[in-house]
C-alpha cells in the first residue's frame, strides 16, 4: 500500500540457530512507514523469536535487522536504548509491573524518559487509558484487573511515548469481540492518522485481515507466503488456506511427534542428558 | 559466576559513574526498599538478638562460675555480640527474610516478562530495580546490626540482673569498659560487606531465573544457600584480617 514510503524495518537473510536447529531460516522482508504488517503462523513456528530479534533483545546467528535505517544486531546496550525510545512494544501477557498501579505503569516511560511535569503526565496517562477504553482504572493494581484489561493497559503503556513503530504480540487474544474491534480501530487510526507503523503477531484471522496492509505467514522458521491481505486470501498455497480458514485437515500436520517438535523448536539440552538417555534405553 | 561479576560491575557503574553523566539515581525507591528490607525485619532481628544475648550470658555464667570470674560476663556478651554474633546472626535473618524475598520478587518479574518489558522501554533493570535495593541493604543491614547489638546486650543484662547478683549500673559499666570502638567498627565493616554479598547474590539469582515458577523456587533457594556460605566464609576471612593478623 505504502510501498514507496520510507522503510522502517529491513530484515535481511535473518538466521537464528539454537544448536543445529534453525528456528529462523533466511527471513527477509521490509516494512514501510504507515504499514501494518501482520505476522501469522502456528504455535512454535518462530513468530515470537522473530519479534525478539526485531526489538533487539536477541542476537541473530547471521543476517541483519535494520530499524529506522540503523543496524540493531551489532548495537551496544547504550545505542539500542536510543532506538528503543522510538518504538513501543505490547507483550503477549501485557508484562505490567505488578508492584505499580495501572496509572503508574502507563506513566513509567514518561517518568523515565521525559521532563514532563506530574500534571502533564497524569493528563497523558488519562488520555492513553481512554484510548484503550479503560477510563478511571488508574489506581487499580494489575492483579485486580482481567487478562484482557492488562493487555490493553500494556498497549496504553506502549503508546505512552507516541512511538513511530509499535510491536504487538497477539494484541487481541483474550479480548472479547467488541474490545478486539476497539483495539483494531485504534491500530488503524494510529497507522492512518499519525503514520505509525505496526508489526502485529496474531492468530486472530478476523482481526488480522481487518488491520493488515501486508501479511507474512511463517512456517518451520521460513516465510511460507507474504503479500497484501488480498494476495494472502487468494493464495493457492494449501498451507495458507488451511491456516486462514482454520481447518483441521491439510498440509500442516496436526500432531507433531516429539522428534519433529524438537526439530522445529529448540529444546534446551538438559544436564546429564546422556545419562538419562541410557536409563530410557536411548543411545546418543 | 560470570553473570555475577558482570552484575557487580554494572552496579558499580550505576552508583559511581552514571551519576556524573547526569543519570542520578532516584531517592524514593531507595526508601521504599529500606522499609521493606530493613524496617519490617526489625521485630525478627530483635527477637533473635535478645535470645542470643540471653544464651551467651547463661553459657558464660555457667563456664565462668567455676573460675569465680562471673564479673566478666558483660565483657563476654559485649565482645561476642559486637565482633561476631551481631553481624553474623543478623545477616542470617536478613538473608532468610529479605534476601530470599528479593530473589523471588525479581525472579517472578523475570518469568512474567516484566524485566524484558523494562529493557524494551529502554529502562535499565539494574538501574531501576537493583540499585535501590543495593543502597537499601547497604544502609539497613548495618543499622539492624547496631539495633540487634543493643537488644542482645539487653538480653545479657536481663540474665545478669534477674538471675545473677549484678546490678544494672555494674553491668553497663563493665560492658562499656570492655569494648573499644574498634570492636564496634569491625562489626560494622563486616556488616557492610555482608550487605553487598547478600543483595548482589539475591539480585543475581532473581535476574537469571529460567523456566517458570519452579525456576523461581530453585533460584530463591540457591540464593539463600549461596548467601549463607559466602557470608560465613567472608566472616572467617574478615575476622582473620581484623583480629588475628597483627
Amino acid at each position: 500500500m505504502n510501498a514507496n514510503g520510507e522503510t522502517i524495518i529491513e530484515v535481511n537473510h535473518l538466521v537464528r540457530r539454537f544448536g543445529d536447529r534453525a528456528v529462523l531460516d533466511d527471513i527477509s522482508f521490509n516494512v514501510h512507514r504507515g504499514d501494518t504488517l501482520v505476522i501469522m503462523g502456528g504455535s512454535g513456528c518462530g513468530k515470537s523469536t522473530l519479534l525478539r530479534h526485531m526489538i533487539g533483545s536477541m542476537k541473530p546467528t547471521s543476517g541483519s535487522v535494520k530499524l529506522f535505517g540503523e543496524e540493531v544486531t551489532g548495537m551496544s546496550e547504550r545505542e539500542i536504548e536510543r532506538v528503543r525510545l522510538r518504538f513501543g512494544m505490547l507483550f503477549q501477557s501485557g508484562a505490567l509491573l505488578a508492584s505499580l498501579t495501572v496509572g503508574e505503569n502507563v506513566a513509567l516511560p514518561l517518568l523515565q524518559h521525559t521532563d514532563k511535569s506530574p500534571d502533564q503526565i497524569e493528563e497523558i496517562v488519562k488520555q492513553k487509558l481512554q484510548m484503550v477504553g479503560l477510563t478511571g482504572f488508574e489506581d487499580l493494581r494489575p492483579d485486580e484487573i482481567s487478562g484482557g484489561m492488562k493487555k490493553r493497559v500494556g498497549l496504553a503503556r506502549a503508546l505512552a511515548l507516541d512511538p513511530e513503530l509499535l510491536f504487538s504480540d497477539e494484541p487481541t487474544s483474550g479480548l472479547d469481540p467488541i474490545m478486539t474491534a476497539v483495539v483494531d480501530e485504534l491500530t488503524l487510526n494510529l497507522t492512518k492518522g499519525t503514520h505509525m507503523t505496526a508489526v502485529v503477531v496474531s492468530h486472530d484471522m478476523t482481526s488480522a485481515f481487518r488491520i493488515a496492509t501486508r501479511m507474512i505467514m511463517l512456517g518451520h522458521g521460513s516465510i511460507v507466503a507474504q503479500g497484501t491481505p488480498d494476495e494472502i486470501r487468494n493464495s493457492p498455497n494449501p498451507e495458507v488456506q488451511q491456516f486462514i480458514h482454520g481447518k483441521p485437515d491439510g498440509p500442516i500436520p496436526l500432531n507433531l511427534s516429539q522428534d519433529e517438535h524438537e526439530h522445529h523448536q529448540y529444546v534446551k539440552p538438559r544436564p546429564f542428558a546422556w545419562a538419562r538417555g541410557r536409563f530410557h534405553g536411548r543411545t546418543r | 559466576m560470570k553473570n555475577y561479576l558482570l552484575l557487580n560491575l554494572s552496579i558499580l557503574y550505576w552508583i559511581f559513574i552514571a551519576p556524573f553523566k547526569g543519570q542520578f539515581f532516584k531517592i524514593a525507591p531507595i526508601f521504599r526498599q529500606m522499609v521493606f528490607i530493613g524496617v519490617r525485619a526489625a521485630p525478627m532481628v530483635a527477637l533473635t538478638a535478645f535470645s542470643v544475648g540471653v544464651t551467651l550470658a547463661m553459657q558464660a555464667a555457667h563456664s565462668l562460675e567455676s573460675l569465680g570470674a562471673q564479673i566478666y560476663i558483660p565483657d563476654l556478651v559485649m565482645l561476642t555480640l559486637l565482633r561476631e554474633m551481631g553481624p553474623v546472626l543478623i545477616a542470617v535473618i536478613v538473608i532468610g527474610r529479605s534476601g530470599s524475598a528479593v530473589a523471588a520478587e525479581l525472579g517472578t518479574m523475570k518469568v512474567s516478562e516484566e524485566i524484558e518489558a523494562l529493557e524494551v522501554m529502554a529502562i535499565n533493570p539494574v538501574q531501576y530495580l537493583v540499585v535501590p535495593r543495593v543502597f537499601a541493604m547497604l544502609v539497613m543491614l548495618p543499622a539492624l546490626t547496631i539495633f540487634g547489638n543493643y537488644i542482645g546486650i539487653l538480653g545479657g543484662w536481663a540474665v545478669c540482673r534477674y538471675a545473677l547478683d549484678f546490678n544494672t549500673a555494674g553491668y553497663v559499666l563493665r560492658a562499656l569498659e570492655s569494648a573499644e570502638t574498634w570492636d564496634l567498627y569491625s562489626g560494622m565493616i563486616k556488616s557492610v560487606v555482608f550487605a553487598w554479598l547478600i543483595i548482589t547474590i539475591a539480585c543475581n539469582a532473581g535476574l537469571n531465573v529460567e523456566g517458570g515458577a519452579e525456576g523461581v523456587g530453585q533460584s530463591t533457594t540457591a540464593s539463600v544457600v549461596e548467601s549463607l556460605l559466602a557470608m560465613l566464609v567472608m566472616n572467617a576471612i574478615l575476622t582473620g584480617i581484623f583480629f588475628f593478623s597483627a
